[in-house]
């Protein structure tokens, strides 16, 4: 069967690619776009790994069909950071060592710049709520708070 | 099928995770209208599945519980999209994601109760696609969405090849994983009654952590109050106790005719508790959501009083 002719804009750039229809727009990214920032850890939607934002929208991108990207804009962690400066989100959690092996840190990071985008001042407890579709087995969570928190004032004195 | 095709239930855990790629072919469609979108599910040959947030349906898709030859994106049709108040009624499409309807203002304000339960389906990442349609069709009896819409005296609009009908949403689910829909037909829209002044409604479920899990027990409460605080009208539904999502009328006897007082919560309990015929699984034993449905409906109906009387 013929493959399906996406067109879609990914981190601000216009990308087309072609995908069965089965493929996840997980795998597109990795395998087709070559964006492998994009982890896959449950394949389920539990996990947040694979967290991308779809028309501003986290979202799990095993959970969403390649073919369903058409016209739409996806973020992934590729289009964080500008160049060599980090995003506040980033460079919180580097000062906070909010990470251990990572894999779930671009999902996170997708994840906390969604909630600060909506809520530029949340509290701990919008924090953890928030990023309850984000699991991380290094950490225990409360660094990952504590840098959002603190890339948030960052980000609200500018 | 069972409770277990729930998203949520996949926990993280307790994974065999499948990779696809020897499925067969699979043709995907993304209609605009419902004509088509019915002309197709109704012309299909073989296994065809509606998609929406696929949230659900991807899960199974993979682990091949399901192998559709057909997937139908119902995404593109307007009508499935909208929310929109009809006079004193609010209409929501199908298609609606849960965060969609979240951030609708003036439906969650009329609707507290049915907001408290698309809160609890999944994750942010999960809510941003899921739908309430979606999570009425795969028909889990733990559906978070589907109680309160019961209590809330929804109605589900239906199309399909002979034309539209209408179910409320309590006949619609028949059993785990089972509904009324025959082949080629598709759930459009939900639609809520007008709100007399005075009413509230709330929804709670129980589970043993915070966030991301299944329901062991969820109850839906809907109340009016007159303007002497008497409870005129009620519905009570209840989750995850039996096979599909329970309409109580014993339970919302005991409110109808009271100020919703501690003897008539006592009473309430008891009527939702006697209703309860659950399973016993990993997240609950008999007893338990026997015990923990009376609990959970009465704390649900003292959240509906008060934001029927305009509390919280």
């Amino acid at each position: 069967m013929a493959k399906h002719h996406v067109t879609a804009t990914v981190n601000g750039d216009a990308v087309e690619f072609l995908c069965d229809t089965q493929q996840s727009l997980l795998d597109v990214l990795r395998e087709e776009l070559g964006l492998t920032g994009t982890k896959e850890g449950c394949s389920t939607g539990d996990c947040g790994a694979c967290t991308v934002t779809i028309d501003g929208r986290p979202t799990c991108s095993c959970l969403v069909l390649g073919v369903e990207a058409e016209g739409k804009s996806i973020q992934t962690i590729e289009g964080m950071a500008h160049g060599d400066k980090l995003h506040p989100l980033q460079q919180k959690f580097l000062e906070h060592a909010a990470l251990q092996c990572g894999f779930c840190t671009p999902g996170i990071l997708m994840s906390a710049r969604a909630l600060l985008e909506r809520n530029p001042d949340p509290t701990e407890e919008e924090v953890r709520l928030w990023l309850a579709g984000n699991l991380c087995r290094c950490t225990g969570f409360h660094k990952i708070v504590d840098a959002v928190l603190d890339a948030a004032g960052e980000m609200r004195r500018g | 099928m069972t409770v277990e095709n729930d998203v949520t239930l996949h926990l993280w855990l307790h994974k065999n995770i499948e990779r696809e790629g020897e499925m067969g072919e699979m043709r995907y469609e993304a209609p605009s209208t419902l004509k088509a979108a019915v002309a197709l599910l109704a012309e299909s040959k073989g296994p065809a599945r509606v998609l929406a947030g696929g949230t659900d349906l991807l899960i199974q898709m993979r682990s091949k519980r399901i192998e559709p030859e057909l997937l139908v994106d119902i995404k593109n049709i307007a009508e499935m999209r909208a929310i929109a108040a009809e006079g004193g009624r609010f209409r929501f499409g199908a298609a609606v994601s849960g965060m969609e309807l979240l951030e609708h203002e003036a439906f969650a304000n009329a609707w507290p109760g049915v907001i408290d339960g698309v809160k609890l389906i999944g994750s942010v990442q999960v809510r941003g696609r899921a739908t309430v349609g979606g999570n009425l069709c795969n028909a889990s009896p733990a559906a978070d969405s589907v109680p309160p819409l019961i209590a809330a005296g929804a109605v589900v609009n239906i199309v399909g090849p002979s034309g539209r009908r209408e179910s409320r949403v309590e006949d619609f689910v028949t059993g785990p994983g089972k509904t009324t829909l025959a082949k080629g037909e598709i759930v459009v829209s939900f639609l809520l009654p007008e709100r007399p002044a005075h009413s509230g409604d709330a929804y709670l479920r129980f589970i043993p952590r915070t966030e991301m899990d299944i329901a062991v027990v969820g109850a839906g409460v809907n109340l009016t109050l007159d303007g002497k605080g008497v409870c005129t009208v009620a519905r009570v539904c209840l989750g995850a106790v039996a096979e599909r999502a329970l309409l109580v009328p014993e339970a919302a006897a005991a409110l109808i005719g009271t100020k919703v007082d501690a003897g008539a919560l006592k009473r309430l309990a008891a009527a939702a508790s006697a209703a309860c015929r659950p399973i016993d699984d990993k997240r609950g034993t008999k007893e338990f959501r026997i015990k923990v449905a009376g609990v959970m409906a009465r704390r649900a109906a003292e959240i509906a009083l008060a934001r029927a009387q305009g509390k919280r």
